[in-house]
């Protein structure tokens, strides 16, 4: 079973990279891009058979170390 | 005093803290990140910068869960005085013993140079050789310093002075201009400064000296 967990930065919080990547695409002339939020993606192969249990234990995984909660929010997907 | 210097995969500053304590008359044991106690009568753990782990997931978060964290946060829990320096200020705050978060620079640049501070308190073992409201010199040497805490906490810092440093000319975006946070329990300081970088005049500035002479006097015990 794969399981894919989206971080981002929380509503609110500023990121500057994500503000780098928009004016190096405005750079580029495309224009109309307002706003750009970078996060990051992690799969994880896992070995349960039960999509429920996967969900809770990534869930865990996020709130111990794959997510900083205090500026990040996120979302896990299962396959 | 009795100084433990915590050594990660990828640190590079801890000879140099290691150097900073000694040459403040403390005893200075090295402690590698997977032992899971630390050596016996330690006064002060102090947590180097550098670049542990790669900096992998976010900066400090792989250290903050090596087996060394769970130690150095009971130590802490009973009063023990902890300091942190840039990297070691990340790992503190992903172990959860200083409140906000480290993110990258404003200026997306790493920086690297001598800043000028102000010194908020001398309220601590840290900041006692230090007066309220001196200018000093420090250099900083980060890419994700820019100190994000939003206004509750902000507010609470100030209220109860847990703000021990600020930049003069803020380098990386950090909220407040902080540069150095104290913990509730005035024990444990996390900095982006370079303070063990300072201690003496061939290096630039011995403006860091003070630091390492307060927490040796108020920790040497007779």
């Amino acid at each position: 079973m794969k399981a894919r967990v989206h971080i981002m930065l929380r509503d609110g919080v500023l990121d500057p990279q994500g503000e780098a990547v928009r004016h190096a695409l405005a750079t580029l002339g495309f224009a109309g891009v307002e706003g750009v939020r970078q996060g990051k993606v992690i799969e994880l192969d896992l070995a349960h058979d039960d999509r429920a249990s996967a969900k809770a234990d990534v869930t865990a995984m996020c709130e111990q170390l794959l997510a900083n909660t205090v500026i990040e929010s996120y979302r896990v997907e299962i396959d | 005093m009795k100084a433990a210097v915590i050594t990660f995969p990828g640190s590079n500053c801890d000879r140099d803290l290691a150097v900073a304590f000694a040459s403040a008359g403390a005893d200075v044991v090295r402690v590698w990140h997977k032992d899971t106690t630390l050596p016996a009568g330690i006064d002060v753990v102090g947590l180097p910068g550098g670049f542990s782990f790669g900096d992998y997931l976010r900066c400090g978060a792989i250290a903050a869960r090596a087996p060394v964290a769970g130690a150095i946060r009971h130590f802490a829990d009973r009063g023990g005085a902890v300091l942190g320096i840039c990297n070691g200020f990340q790992v503190l705050i992903e172990i959860g013993l200083l409140p906000g978060a480290l993110m990258r620079n404003a200026g997306l640049k790493f920086v690297c140079r001598p800043v000028p501070l102000r010194v908020e308190t001398a309220d601590s073992p840290f900041t006692a050789g230090w007066t309220r409201g001196a200018r000093i010199t420090l250099p900083v040497a980060h890419h994700d310093g820019n100190y994000v805490a939003d206004a509750p906490l902000l507010s609470r810092l100030r209220g109860e002075d847990r703000i021990a440093l600020s930049y003069g000319d803020n380098p990386n975006g950090s909220t407040g201009d902080i540069a150095a946070v104290l913990s509730a329990n005035r024990r444990v300081l996390g900095m982006m400064p370079h303070p063990e970088r300072a201690i003496s005049g061939a290096l630039g500035s011995a403006d860091g000296t003070a630091l390492f002479r307060a927490v040796s006097g108020a920790l040497t015990t007779a």
